[in-house]
């Protein structure tokens, strides 16, 4: 177990509505993570909150599993809403 | 050609306003000594943006120093054209950095103060005053947070890192007392509402003091002599060292600009 394990860090930024992934950092605990991604992330005025997340929380998908799950979707256009055309009455959706 | 070290008015808010620049610039080149050099580099970031934030507050006290004493001098030269005994800073500030720990606890000894003190500064009689309060509050409260978790840390932490807490803080102790000290200079301006009165500040360092040591298990040095003498410039000998490397630029080429 090391003493300052990885966190990774999101900010919501000041004309964003969700929280965005920016990077990661080592802490010892919680609060120390959140003090120290706000001064690696936020000294140019970029943030109205941060998350950190202990980077073990996450579950990532397996890069060799992207064929599997990616490209299925790549065939498949009509998933698109640009796909469809409007008619002209219908107007503005 | 080398500057010459410049004279300054003796004049009393002109002098009080002098001596809290100095405790920031002081403070803040001490911390920036760590770029480079801290145990993580998150914390590298941590220590230097404090330290930008003190040289800020002492950039506008400087500035507001030069309109008092209308002389026709700038921050820089209050900051690269005194000797020693002409800072005004507390003595706690320009103690060596020595190890994390040091820094740490002299970061917060000062933060508990200054937190304290400028927000009493807010509603001082002196509008300039209050407004380089209001801008530094939230700076301070920061600061505070900061050292205050990392003391709670290192305080509770391993053996070596409780042990050079308490060392640290049993070193740096004696060096609070110039804090709450009133210079017969600064009576009339503490009177007129000018300088908040260290007598009502201190509830509140005690008050944090009590409640981050006791969660820290550190214990608070019962000794109550104290050192005294930066705010009449009889400083230590550390003071010479730091003013030397900060300034030998600006004296050996005045007017250098990159």
């Amino acid at each position: 177990m090391t003493l300052t394990p990885l966190w990774e860090v999101f900010v919501r930024s000041r004309n964003g509505l969700a929280h965005k992934h920016v990077g990661s950092l080592h802490a010892a605990d919680a609060t120390l993570a959140l003090a120290a991604a706000r001064d690696l992330f936020t000294r140019r005025n970029e943030a109205m909150s941060v998350w950190v997340v202990p980077s073990n929380a996450i579950t990532a998908s397996d890069p060799d599993d992207a064929a599997m799950l990616f490209e299925p979707a790549e065939s498949k256009i009509y998933r698109h809403p640009s796909f469809y055309e409007v008619p002209d009455d219908v107007g503005h959706m | 050609m080398a500057t010459t070290s410049i004279a300054v008015v003796d004049d009393r808010l002109f002098a009080a306003v002098l001596a809290r620049a100095d405790d920031a610039l002081i403070l803040g080149h001490r911390l920036s000594e760590w770029c480079g050099h801290a145990p993580m580099l998150e914390e590298d970031l941590a220590l230097a943006n404090i330290a930008l934030d003190l040289i800020g507050q002492a950039r506008l006290l400087y500035e507001y120093a030069a309109t008092i004493e209308n002389a026709g001098h700038t921050e820089d030269d209050y900051a690269y054209r005194r000797d020693p005994h002409q800072f005004r800073n507390i003595l706690l500030v320009e103690q060596p950095n020595g190890d994390f720990a040091h820094t740490i606890i002299r970061q917060y000894l000062y933060s508990a103060f200054a937190h304290a003190f400028w927000q009493a500064m807010t509603s001082s009689a002196d509008a300039a005053l209050a407004a380089i309060a209001a801008k530094s509050v939230p700076e301070s409260a920061y600061h505070l947070r900061h050292a205050a978790e990392w003391t709670i840390r290192l305080g509770d932490g391993t053996e070596e890192s409780h042990r050079r807490a308490q060392d640290a803080l049993d070193a740096l102790f004696p060096y609070t007392g110039e804090m709450f000290a009133i210079p017969e200079t600064e009576t009339d301006l503490i009177v007129g509402g000018i300088l908040a009165d260290p007598a009502t500040i201190r509830p509140a360092w005690t008050a944090s003091l009590d409640r981050i040591l006791a969660e820290a298990g550190l214990a608070k040095p019962q000794s109550t002599w104290m050192q005294s003498g930066g705010r009449r410039g009889r400083h230590s000998e550390h003071l010479g060292h730091l003013l030397a490397e900060m300034q030998i630029l600006p004296r050996s080429y005045p007017g250098a600009i990159w």
